[in-house]
C-alpha cells in the first residue's frame, strides 16, 4: 500500500513513533495492572465486600485498567504527538457517555411512563 | 442442503414482479452480450473491477448509486401510483404486503444504497485530490469497501426475485421485525444487505479519517483544508462513531431471529423501545453523515461560481465540528411520542432547535459569499441556489416538528415525510447532482452538457416541490404515511398531484442520463484542457483533466487556504518543475472482488439458512484475507521518465490552450483565462 512513500512525505505531522515508554513506566504499567487485577478478584473472592457493592467495584476497576494500560503502555497523553489520540479518545469516550447515559435515561423514563405495573414491580400479595 | 430455500420462494403469481424480473434478465443478458461482443470485460476487470485507484472506486461508487436511483425512483413511482388511486372504494394494484415491501425497499435502497455510495464515491474522488495526496491511506481496503457494498446491493436486488424483502419499514422496528410477525426471509435480507454494506462503510469511515489527518501535502494544516475535505472528515469521524451503533443493533435483532434471543421482544425481558433508541442513536448521525459532505459541496461551488473566497471559512469549519458532535444529542426527537416523560422530550426538543444554528450560520455564509460577487448560473449553481431555497422550507419545518406538542400531531403523518424528503433531496440530491456536475471533467476530462442539466434542475425542482407539498397539506390533515388504502376521498386530489410531481422528477431523472449520454457523444466539443474549467480555487483543479492516476507530479506546497487561486494570481500556478521524481504507487487487486463475492455467497446463505454455503463464504473471506496479508507484491514505482512524459505532454496540451486563449479574448467566451 502506499503507506510506506507517505510517511517521509508527512513525517512533518506525524510523530507518534517517537513516542516509546522508559523500562520503569512499562514497569509501573505493569504493576498497577496487576494491582488492579486482583483487586477485581479480590472484589468478588474475598468476600469482604458486600454484594451490592461487587458489579460497581468490578466495573471501576476495570475502567482504572483500561486507563492505567491506555497511559503506560499504549503512551497516551499530553505530549505533542499525542494530542491528534487524545482528542479522539475523549471524542470516543463523549460519545460512549452520551449513548450509555442517554440511553439509560431514556428507557428508564418510559418505562416509569409507559409500562404498567406487573408482577416484577410490585410485590405480589 | 438448500436450508429454507425451495423453487416457491420465487414469486411466481407476481405479475409486477415476474415482469421486472424477465426486463432484469433480458436487459442483463443484452449487456453481458454487448460486453463480450466488445471484449471488454478483460478491461473491466483489469482497469476498473481490480483498481485500488480512488478516483475509479469513486466513479463507480456513483455509477452504482445512480443505478440503485432508477430502482428505489421505480419503488416511489409504485407508491405515488398506488396511493392516486387507493382512495375509498378503489383498493389500487398493490397487494397491502407488496406495498409494505414497496415502501420498505425505497427507503433501504435510497439512503444506504443510493445516498451512501453517493457521497462515500464523491468523497473518493475529491479528497486526495484536494489534500494532495496521491491514493487513499489504505487503497487496498478502499477496494474491499466498495465491494462490500457491491454485495449489500446484490442481496437486496436478489430479494426482488428470490422469496421476499423485509415489510417493516425502512428501520425494521421490533415487535414487526422478529420472528414471530415476520417469518419470512425478508428481514434477513435487510440485515444481513445493511451489515455488509455497513461494514464497508466503517472500513471507508476509517480509511478517510487516515487519509485527512496523515497524508495532506506539506503545509496543509487542518485550517488551510478545503471545506470539503473538512465536512469528509467530520462525516468520516461520524460513521466510525455511528456506523458500529446499527451494526451491534442490527446484530442484537439478528440474535433474536436466529437464535432465539429475547433483546427486543416483550417475552422473557427483551424491550422493543430499546431498539428504537438504539437504531435512532445510529439513525440521526447518519443524516448528517450524508448532508455534511453535500455542504462542503456547496461551499466550494458557492466560492468557485461566485469569483470571491468562502465568506466565513473558519465559522465554516466549527459549524461543521459543532454539528458533528450535537448531531449525537437530538436522536430522541424521532419518538417523541413513545412515552419518555416532558424533561426528557423538552431537553431534545431543545437540542434539535440549538442544531439548527450552526446549520443556518452555513446558510448565510453561502449567502454572503454570493453577496456582490460575479455568480455565474453554471449547472452547480443552478442546484445551490435551488438547494438553498427547498433546504431551508425542510429546515423550518423541520423546528417546527422539534416542538414536541406540535410532533404529537405529525408524528408518523405524511407531513414527516414530505419533511425529511424535503431535508433529503433538496440537501443530499441537490447536492450529489451539483457535485457531479461540478467535479465530473476532473473524473473525466471533459464537461457535462449545459442544457440538458439545467433541463433536469428545473425537472427535479418543481417536480419536488408539484410532489412534496400536497403531502404538507395532507398531513395536517391527519393522513398518516405508508397507508396502502385510504377511506378519506377528500385526500385523492392531493395524492393525484403529488403522483404528477413524481412524473415530472421522473423527467429530471430522464434528462440527467440523456445529458450524460450527450456529453459523452460530444466529448470533443466540451474537452477541458487546462484541467481548471470552472476557475476553481483548490488544488485538483491545478492538475490535468482527467487526473493523472498518480494525481500529483510533485506534491504541492501549501502555504494559503484556496493556494491554487493564489498561485493563479501570482502566475506561478503551471510552472514546470526541473525535475521529477519516481512515484511509488499500489498495485491494483482483485482480492476485493472475491472478498465481496464471498461476503455475498456469506449473506445469501446466511438469509436462507444454507449452512455449509455460510461457512464457504465466511472462511473464503478469511483465507481471501489471508492471503492478501501475505502477499508482498502490492506496490511498484513508476518511473521518473514516464512521470516527466506524461506532465510533458500536459503541459504541451497547457500552453496550446493559453495562446488559443489569448487570440480571441474579446470574444464572449465562457473559458476563464487562468
Amino acid at each position: 500500500m502506499s503507506g510506506a512513500h507517505h510517511s517521509h512525505d508527512a513525517a512533518h505531522h506525524d510523530a507518534a513513533h517517537a513516542d516509546h515508554g522508559s523500562t520503569k513506566s512499562y514497569l509501573i504499567g505493569f504493576a498497577l495492572s496487576v494491582v488492579l487485577t486482583l483487586a477485581s478478584f479480590g472484589v468478588v473472592m474475598s468476600g469482604a465486600v458486600p454484594h451490592d457493592l461487587m458489579m460497581p467495584g468490578i466495573v471501576v476497576f476495570g475502567v482504572a485498567q483500561l486507563i492505567v494500560q491506555l497511559v503506560f503502555f499504549l503512551h497516551m497523553g499530553t505530549s505533542p504527538s499525542q494530542r491528534g489520540n487524545l482528542a479522539i479518545m475523549l471524542f470516543t469516550l463523549l460519545i460512549l457517555a452520551i449513548v450509555v447515559i442517554g440511553s439509560l435515561w431514556v428507557l428508564h423514563n418510559m418505562n416509569v411512563n409507559m409500562m404498567h405495573p406487573t408482577s416484577q414491580m410490585v410485590p405480589v400479595e | 442442503m438448500f436450508g429454507k430455500l425451495t423453487l416457491e420462494a420465487i414469486p411466481y403469481h407476481e405479475p409486477i414482479v415476474m415482469g421486472t424480473l424477465a426486463a432484469v434478465i433480458l436487459g442483463g443478458l443484452a449487456m453481458f452480450a454487448l460486453i463480450t461482443r466488445m471484449r471488454l470485460w478483460g478491461y473491466l476487470w483489469s482497469e476498473w473491477f481490480t483498481s485500488v485507484d480512488h478516483k475509479k472506486i469513486g466513479v463507480m461508487y456513483v455509477i452504482v448509486a445512480l443505478v440503485m436511483l432508477m430502482r428505489g425512483f421505480a419503488d416511489a413511482v409504485m407508491m405515488r401510483l398506488q396511493q392516486a388511486m387507493a382512495a375509498s372504494d378503489s383498493a389500487g394494484y398493490l397487494p397491502p404486503h407488496h406495498f409494505d415491501q414497496v415502501f420498505t425497499a425505497h427507503g433501504v435502497i435510497m439512503i444506504f444504497f443510493v445516498a451512501m455510495p453517493l457521497i462515500t464515491g464523491l468523497m473518493n474522488l475529491v479528497v486526495p485530490l484536494q489534500i494532495g495526496a496521491r491514493d487513499v491511506a489504505y487503497p487496498f481496503l478502499n477496494s474491499l469497501s466498495f465491494w462490500l457494498f457491491v454485495s449489500g446491493v446484490v442481496l437486496v436486488m436478489v430479494s426482488l426475485f428470490i422469496g421476499d424483502f423485509a415489510a417493516t419499514g425502512w428501520l425494521a422496528y421490533p415487535p414487526l421485525s422478529g420472528l414471530q410477525y415476520s417469518p419470512t426471509v425478508g428481514v434477513d435480507y435487510y440485515i444481513w444487505a445493511l451489515q455488509l454494506s455497513g461494514l464497508g462503510t466503517t472500513l471507508s469511515g476509517i480509511n478517510f479519517i487516515v487519509t485527512i489527518m496523515k497524508m495532506r501535502t506539506p503545509g496543509m494544516t487542518l485550517m488551510k483544508m478545503p471545506v470539503f475535505t473538512w465536512t469528509a472528515l467530520v462525516t468520516n469521524i461520524l460513521i466510525v462513531a455511528a456506523f458500529p451503533i446499527l451494526t451491534v443493533t442490527l446484530a442484537l435483532l439478528t440474535a433474536d431471529r436466529y437464535l432465539d434471543m429475547h433483546f427486543f421482544t416483550n417475552e422473557l425481558g427483551g424491550n422493543a423501545m430499546m431498539y428504537v433508541n438504539l437504531i435512532w442513536i445510529w439513525g440521526h448521525p447518519e443524516v448528517y453523515i450524508l448532508v455534511l459532505p453535500c455542504f462542503g459541496a456547496f461551499s466550494e461551488i458557492v466560492a468557485t461560481f461566485s469569483k470571491k473566497p468562502l465568506f466565513g471559512y473558519s465559522s465554516m469549519v466549527y459549524a461543521t465540528s459543532a454539528i458533528g458532535v450535537l448531531s449525537f444529542l437530538v436522536w430522541l426527537h424521532h419518538f417523541f411520542t413513545m412515552g419518555s416523560g416532558a424533561n426528557v422530550n423538552a431537553f431534545f426538543g431543545i437540542m434539535t432547535m440549538i442544531i439548527s444554528v450552526p446549520t443556518g450560520a452555513k446558510l448565510f455564509n453561502w449567502l454572503f459569499t454570493m453577496y456582490r460577487g460575479r455568480v455565474e448560473f453554471t449547472v452547480p449553481m443552478l442546484w445551490t441556489v435551488g438547494f438553498m431555497v427547498t433546504f431551508v422550507v425542510g429546515g423550518v419545518t423541520g423546528v417546527l416538528m422539534a416542538v414536541p406538542g406540535a410532533d404529537f400531531v405529525l408524528h408518523n403523518s405524511v407531513f414527516l415525510i414530505a419533511h425529511f424528503h424535503n431535508v433529503i433531496i433538496g440537501g443530499v440530491v441537490f447536492g450529489c447532482l451539483a457535485a457531479i456536475n461540478y467535479w465530473f471533467p476532473k473524473a473525466f476530462g471533459f464537461r457535462l452538457n449545459e442544457r440538458w442539466g439545467k433541463a433536469s434542475f428545473w425537472c427535479w425542482l418543481i417536480g419536488f416541490y408539484v410532489a412534496f407539498m400536497p403531502l404538507y397539506v395532507l398531513g395536517l390533515k391527519g393522513m398518516t404515511r405508508r397507508m396502502n388504502h385510504y377511506a378519506n376521498p377528500e385526500w385523492q386530489p392531493y395524492l393525484i398531484v403529488a403522483a404528477i410531481g413524481a412524473v415530472i422528477i421522473a423527467m429530471g431523472i430522464f434528462f440527467t442520463v440523456l445529458q450524460f449520454y450527450v456529453s459523452v457523444r460530444d466529448r470533443n466539443k466540451l474537452t477541458d484542457p487546462s484541467g481548471d474549467p470552472w476557475g476553481g480555487r483548490t488544488l485538483e483543479w491545478s492538475i490535468a483533466s482527467p487526473a493523472p492516476f498518480y494525481n500529483f507530479a510533485i506534491l504541492p506546497q501549501v502555504r494559503e487556504l484556496d493556494q491554487f487561486w493564489e498561485d493563479k494570481q501570482n502566475g506561478v500556478a503551471y510552472v514546470q518543475p526541473a525535475k521529477y521524481e519516481d512515484i511509488h504507487m499500489p498495485r491494483n487487486t482483485g482480492v476485493g472482488v472475491v472478498m465481496g463475492a464471498f461476503g455475498t455467497a456469506l449473506g445469501f446463505a446466511l438469509v436462507w439458512h444454507i449452512w455449509w454455503l455460510a461457512a464457504v463464504g465466511l472462511l473464503g473471506m478469511i483465507a481471501s484475507f489471508i492471503v492478501r496479508a501475505y502477499d508482498r507484491d502490492i506496490d511498484y514505482w513508476v518511473p521518473a521518465a514516464e512521470v516527466e512524459r506524461i506532465e510533458r505532454s500536459r503541459h504541451a496540451q497547457l500552453q496550446q490552450f493559453q495562446t488559443s486563449q489569448v487570440a480571441p479574448a474579446a470574444a464572449p467566451s465562457r473559458q476563464k483565462v487562468a
